[in-house]
């Protein structure tokens, strides 16, 4: 099997593609919805947020590993963020994810696992794709916002 | 062997079988094939069955130049035929000679490129026919494709013959363009689409079918061969059942014409729909077959040039069939390249190439269910040469990368049939999809790269 893959598969990925953490709901709390209207790939991040600091996140949904994956790694990555940490966290992860193979790219630590995908431009959307989600929910209240990978068009159900 | 006749290419399409001397044809041993009277007198043996089907099938995969050559450093394993099927030489040929030395305005210059081109491009049309076995040839309307074809018969027949509180009868397993253009015809007219529900295994349930026919539906519209499942539909039952009422039925055809033969007299439909890009053909080029007498009474689809006889600014009258349906200057190097595709297929004979195409659906489906956790959705008793299923807990955009790294070309995703989708409750399957190109060794190339995506994702 080639090196590509096992880059974009790496055991971290797989792992948590397997055994996905904090894939539950959640009562209360902001939400939305990363809608990927082309694969059909639905993800809900939930967070629960105290004086400007996520405290919890949580998610739902179905998608592919890498989707799976990214968004069980978000969600044990943005614990204790603040609201505009996270932000500018999603904007870092975005800008990396989408640098060409072999360009420099930032150390993002747990989450480096996902710089795999650089090399399969297509599936750049599926990694992303909880990000964006996640960007709807820092300014969402109780309501569901749905993304697409491309551009962050809100519409409420 | 006193000199045949110069055949122009539309004379050597007879429906369903190669043209040429009907004794040595049926002669020709059931595994063997001797092309007769080809175009680039080519005389080859095609073996399309038995067990060294894949040396014998070298001499086909030679006439389609794409299939040779490698992605991400491995040979290409083209399996997603149902998308699109790759260009045989003489399709890619007959285009580039049109726009080398033909390319002209059509039905309208004097000139003698005008002519020629005109010429060929009716000439292109009697192919289909013959292809189709056509009753006119004026029943033969060149669009766009299978979803054009729709959309025009939905404008047309649907705007002048739906009203309110009428109903369309279209299938759970059909095609986007078999279900949105009659969604918004209803929309319009508020009128109701009434489905067909299908088995388990991916067949029509027949009897509900009866029952849904009734004294308000205007349309059936059903797939001939649905893309996702593989499952070829009893068309001509359905066309029986419906006719039993006086209504007119519409088949897709996308996924049969290039598969088996297809007779739409023997069909009995009314309108056939096919896209070349299906049939080794071009793209931008495709078919609707309507009978003369619906056609005939259908006002235009586009107004323009070419569909007209006689303009004024108080009104118009439009030409005869098929140009009625033709507005605007034509796609003439699709027809073309659609018509030399036709020939091509003829050549082979579509009735040779079910059985090549069926054994290694029969291949497939035993090489793929060594695969464990592997699922097939469509296990129609009559099937095409699809092969959709699911793998346990991988998601089916994880099979297509890694396949696409091991050279195997397949579709994920919806299908363009999220109904579909809905009904069998799952967000997408991964499909296989053959023709007549295909092997047993690319058969085995995709068993070897799904038990990689099991290994990996255990
Ligand atoms: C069953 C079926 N119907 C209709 C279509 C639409 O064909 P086209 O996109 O060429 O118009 C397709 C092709 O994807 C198909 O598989």
């Amino acid at each position: 099997m080639s090196v590509d893959l096992h880059a974009l598969y790496q055991e971290v990925v797989l792992d948590h593609n397997r055994h996905p953490r904090n894939f539950r709901a959640m009562q209360g709390g902001r939400k939305a919805e990363g809608f990927n209207r082309i694969c059909g790939d639905r993800v809900t991040v939930h967070l629960r947020v105290e004086a400007d600091v996520i405290r919890d996140a949580c998610f739902q949904g179905s998608g592919c590993a890498i989707v799976k994956a990214s968004a069980s790694l978000m969600t044990e990555h943005i614990r204790d963020l603040t609201l505009a940490d996270a932000a500018a966290l999603v904007e870092r992860l975005r800008r990396t994810l989408s640098a060409p193979p072999g360009a420099p790219i930032d150390d993002l630590g747990a989450l480096g696992a996902l710089t795999g995908v650089r090399l399969f431009p297509i599936r750049i959307k599926c990694a992303v794709l909880p990000w964006e989600a996640l960007l709807a929910a820092l300014s969402a209240r109780d309501e569901v916002v749905y993304t697409s990978p491309r551009s962050l068009d809100r519409r409420i159900p | 062997m006193a000199a045949a006749p110069p055949l122009r290419p539309c004379d050597k399409v007879r429906h369903g079988h190669p043209a040429g001397d009907p004794g040595q044809y049926a002669d020709a041993d059931a595994d063997r094939f001797l092309s007769t009277r080809t175009p680039l007198t080519r005389q080859r043996t095609h073996r399309l069955g038995g067990p060294d089907l894949d040396i014998d099938l070298a001499n086909v995969r030679n006439d389609f130049p794409a299939l040779h050559q490698q992605v991400h450093g491995r040979p290409l394993v083209y399996l997603d035929n149902a998308a699109t099927t790759h260009k045989p030489r003489a399709v890619i040929d007959r285009v580039a000679q049109y726009y080398t030395e033909e390319n002209a305005s059509i039905h309208r210059g004097v000139h003698g490129l005008s002519e020629r081109a005109t010429d060929a491009y009716e000439c292109a049309r009697e192919c289909v026919a013959r292809f189709l076995n056509a009753a006119e040839t004026r029943e033969i309307i060149f669009v766009r494709g299978v979803t054009e074809a729709i959309n025009l018969v939905a404008c047309t027949y649907g705007r002048t013959h739906v009203g309110p509180g009428d109903e369309i009868v279209i299938s759970e397993m059909e095609h986007h363009s078999n279900l949105v253009p009659w969604q918004i015809l209803c929309d319009e007219k508020g009128a109701r689409l009434r489905i067909i529900p299908i088995t388990d295994a991916g067949e029509l349930r027949m009897e509900s079918y009866e029952q849904l026919l009734t004294d308000r539906t205007r349309v059936v519209a059903v797939a001939h061969v649905s893309n996702a499942l593989g499952t070829v539909n009893p068309v001509a039952e359905i066309v029986r059942r419906a006719h039993a009422r006086g209504i007119p039925v519409l088949v897709d055809g996308a996924q049969a014409v290039a598969h088996m033969p297809v007779d739409v007299q023997e069909l009995g439909c009314d309108f056939y729909a096919f896209s070349g890009h299906k049939l080794f053909g071009p793209t931008g080029i495709g078919v609707l077959y309507g009978r003369e007498r619906l056609l005939d009474k259908m006002p235009p689809y586009q107004g323009g040039g070419g569909m007209i006889s006689f303009v004024t600014f108080e009104r118009t009258e439009y030409s005869a069939l098929p140009h009625k349906f033709e507005a605007g200057t034509p796609h003439v190097a699709g027809a073309l390249g659609l018509a030399a595709a036709i020939e091509y297929v003829t050549d082979l004979g579509l009735d040779r190439v079910r059985p090549h195409e069926r054994a290694l659906l029969d291949y497939g489906t035993r090489a793929l269910s060594g695969v464990p956790g592997l699922r097939f959705t469509g296990t129609a008793a009559n099937k095409s040469g699809i092969l959709a299923f699911l793998l346990d807990g991988v998601h089916p955009h994880d099979i297509g990368t890694i396949l696409d790294r091991a050279g195997v070309a397949i579709r994920v995703g919806h299908h363009c049939c999220q109904p579909l989708m809905a009904r069998l409750r799952v967000p997408a399957t991964a499909r296989a999809s053959l023709a007549l190109y295909n092997t047993r060794d690319e058969i085995d190339a995709l068993a070897a790269a799904l038990l990689e995506v099991r290994e990996m994702f255990a």
